[in-house]
């Protein structure tokens, strides 16, 4: 089904370019590739030194990761508790099964609020289901009110990273944002002349907007409350000022009991931002009469996370905490930044939830981006064993290339049903290896070096030589000393 | 230092064809520590391109291979540490989906007897001072089948600190990837490359005149690189280092 592409500026993995090509446009950006190294820098610095200070680091991930694990074992009872719960308690839930039942419901509770303006606290599910270019279509104005996310819409620009989304941008560039979208010409690039020039923009919101969209962290099955975590305090308000809040959670946010928390928030904000605890932590169930808003619905989002659930190996991926660890920690993400895995959730984590959303029909060249280093599985504070992921997927993605009739153009895929010929007797690849010893010696050097191949193997050459074949294979050599000493 | 010990060496299909001087050097370290070596000349490959490239059955043909192969072998030694990690991280999964009960008892039979050569050397010969003498300047760049698959951890320092005549240099970001990765290299050569070039930074930084590693498809990548940077730098596998003696530098054994 092909679709035009939308116009407003959104990561979709629908209309994306495949990840080598993406990389690219990103690794010609030298400002860009230094502002998110500098930046993933800094964080990894400060997570490695409170991470290092925890002496009980790997029993709580031991912990949180059963905890996620025994969830999604038993998902849909802690689920409807968490619906009776919150619905004692005031709040109303509400179930999506994709991204575009979602969109309606949220459309129409807005309406139902006359709302023609929402704020918003900082939410990745929204970003899923692209909700912000639809409620713009439908006469609803969006405002972020998460700094980085005011950055970004403001700029009009693009996440490139789940917890700090306009890394990718300097302070030279916010100043320019800022200065252009909120009239303020004589703005200096100060942290806080520019902190007080969001916080005069948002404040104005604030006090004017009655109606609020979050995502959640958290849904405590056993109270039915919503946790959101922050930085800013700028969420504090959206949950504080208005009448009407909608939250938007993913079904595999929900915790079975209060006390969970204590292990995952240990956990979150130490992966996330490199501090012992953040700043905010909200937590609110239901509505309280006088308190806050007096209106509460929750979306519960499907969008393939059933679909994932139903697989054994795939199914891990959603005890993901969004903490963005593994971004942080991924050697091609340093490189790439975001926005080249062309999904609103990047680097490994995205490599394997932005496939499965997708049911594997778009972004199929995302379990590809990772050389498998398994940094990301190192440091998951939920044991995600991403790497076993990326492999399931790739398993799958070559199970489709079976069926197509392109993959006899695929130099690599030939290759590949080749190598595994030769590799079944020893005979045919020795052979392979006396044939290949004398045909790479049209390539070789004097020197004894490779510097240009054509085809596949021009993919190396580009930026890497290649020592010519040995005239000896080891086996030979074996064989040649065994019948010597005979 | 004489071990009464068999051993039979997996070479990998890589070093058989490329760098067969690795595994000369295996052969005459391991000869010179009193172990006595096999080679099976039906080795092939152990499947780890095919199953990081996403050909689960295919790789499952070369893995029920190598188990066929060395079922009966007292023990197998192998210089590469991502084969090493594929066999004991990857075989199991392949085995569940694919294989049957036989395999999967052979398999777990044979899997605790095949080590990477620092294991080997460490762990059941219990020897780091192998009589090596290397007068050079060094850096280790430790893969990451190495650090986080098999957790080799200090094995291959303490290797290195015996060695006489050797320098040692600290490479920083050492758990960082050099962005070889099998087919990655290829499939996303650009990324790849730029994942080359800040290893390479970290590794010229040190001032070595080698760079060594156990694993030598990252030297293959690194190596390709310094060559065609003109860096004044070399690389060599592990095995190549602890092989050479005062009687016997490493370029006799080239």
């Amino acid at each position: 089904m092909t679709q035009p592409a939308p116009s407003h500026v959104i990561l979709d993995p629908r209309f994306a370019p495949p990840f080598p090509q993406g990389a690219l446009n990103v690794l010609r950006n030298p400002q860009l590739r230094k502002n998110v190294a500098h930046a993933i820098d800094v964080i990894q610095s400060k997570r490695g030194k409170l991470v290092a200070e925890k002496t009980d680091w790997q029993e709580l991930r031991t912990a949180a990761s059963a905890l996620r694990a025994h969830v999604l074992e038993n998902l849909d009872t802690y689920l409807e508790e968490f619906e009776a719960r919150c619905t004692a308690a005031g709040g109303q839930v509400h179930w999506a099964a994709d991204a575009a039942q979602a969109r309606q419901i949220i459309l129409g509770l807005l309406r139902q609020e006359g709302a023609r303006e929402v704020i918003k606290i900082k939410t990745m599910t929204s970003a899923e289901i692209q909700l912000n270019p639809f409620l713009e279509a439908h006469g609803i104005k969006t405002y972020e009110t998460d700094l980085a996310e005011i950055i970004l819409q403001l700029g009009d620009e693009e996440p490139s990273h789940i917890v700090v989304p306009a890394l990718h941008v300097n302070r030279a560039q916010v100043r320019e944002i800022f200065a252009r979208r909120m009239g303020l010409e004589h703005l200096s690039d100060d942290p806080q002349a520019l902190t007080a020039a969001a916080r005069t923009y948002l404040r104005q919101k604030f006090l004017t907007i009655p109606t609020a969209i979050s995502g959640a962290n958290f849904l405590v099955a056993e109270t039915g409350a919503v946790a959101v975590v922050e930085s800013e305090g700028n969420g504090r308000m959206c949950l504080t000022l208005p009448r009407a809040m909608i939250t938007l959670a993913g079904i595999e946010k929900v915790l079975p009991r209060f006390d969970d928390l204590e292990v995952m928030l240990q956990l979150l904000a130490r992966s996330a931002t490199g501090e012992r605890m953040n700043p905010y932590t909200s937590l609110w169930t239901g509505i309280t009469p006088g308190d806050g808003p007096q209106r509460f619905h929750v979306v519960l989002l499907d969008n393939g996370r059933s679909a994932m659930l139903r697989r054994p190996v795939e199914r891990q991926t959603l005890k993901c905490i969004r903490c963005a660890a593994c971004m942080n920690a991924c050697p091609v993400y340093r490189q790439t930044g975001g926005h080249a895995y062309g999904s609103v959730y990047p680097g490994p984590i995205g490599a394997i939830l932005t496939p499965q959303l997708m049911h594997l029909h778009h972004a199929q060249t995302l379990p590809y981006a990772s050389s498998l280093c398994g940094a990301c599985y190192e440091v998951c504070p939920v044991k995600i064993n991403i790497p076993q992921v990326l492999l399931e997927l790739r398993a799958q993605v070559t199970n489709q290339e079976r069926h197509q009739v392109a993959r006899f153009l695929d130099p690599m895929y030939l290759g590949l049903c080749v190598a595994n010929l030769l590799f079944a007797r020893a005979w045919r690849f020795h052979l392979a290896q006396r044939l290949g010893r004398i045909g790479i010696r049209l390539f070789t050097r004097k020197d004894g070096w490779i510097h240009s191949l054509p085809g596949i193997g021009g993919k190396w050459t580009q930026t890497r030589d290649l020592r010519g074949f040995p005239g000896q294979t080891f086996h030979e050599w074996w064989a040649a000393r065994d019948k010597e000493a005979k | 230092m004489i071990f009464a010990m068999r051993a039979s060496l997996f070479i990998t299909c890589y070093n058989d064809t490329l760098y067969p001087e690795t595994g000369r050097a295996v052969v005459a370290l391991l000869e010179r520590l009193g172990v006595q070596l096999d080679f099976h000349p039906k080795q092939t490959c152990c499947g780890q391109m095919h199953a990081n490239t996403g050909f689960r059955g295919e790789a499952y043909s070369q893995a029920k291979r190598f188990v066929q192969l060395y079922r009966d072998t007292e023990t197998v030694v192998v210089p590469s540490s991502s084969c090493v990690a594929m066999i004991r991280d990857q075989y199991p999964g392949l085995f569940e989906e694919l294989g049957n009960e036989k395999l999967r008892n052979d398999f777990a039979a044979l899997v605790p007897r095949v080590f990477e050569l620092s294991e080997f050397l460490i762990d059941q010969l219990g020897v780091d001072d192998v009589g090596a003498y290397f007068p050079h300047r060094v850096v280790y760049h430790a893969s990451c089948h190495g650090v986080r698959a098999l957790h080799l951890g200090e094995r291959p320092y303490r290797l290195l600190a015996k060695v006489r005549g050797l320098s040692l240099a600290t490479l920083p970001n050492v758990e960082r990837c050099c962005g070889f990765g099998g087919t990655f290299s290829v499939k996303n050569a650009e990324v790849s490359s730029a994942m080359m070039a800040a290893k390479l930074q970290d590794v010229v930084s040190t001032g070595a005149e080698y760079c060594t590693a156990l694993d030598n498809s990252c030297l293959m990548h690194l190596g390709g690189a310094m060559h065609r940077q003109y860096a004044a730098m070399k690389t060599i596998h592990l095995a190549q280092i602890l092989a050479a003696t005062e009687s016997c530098p490493v370029e006799a054994l080239a």
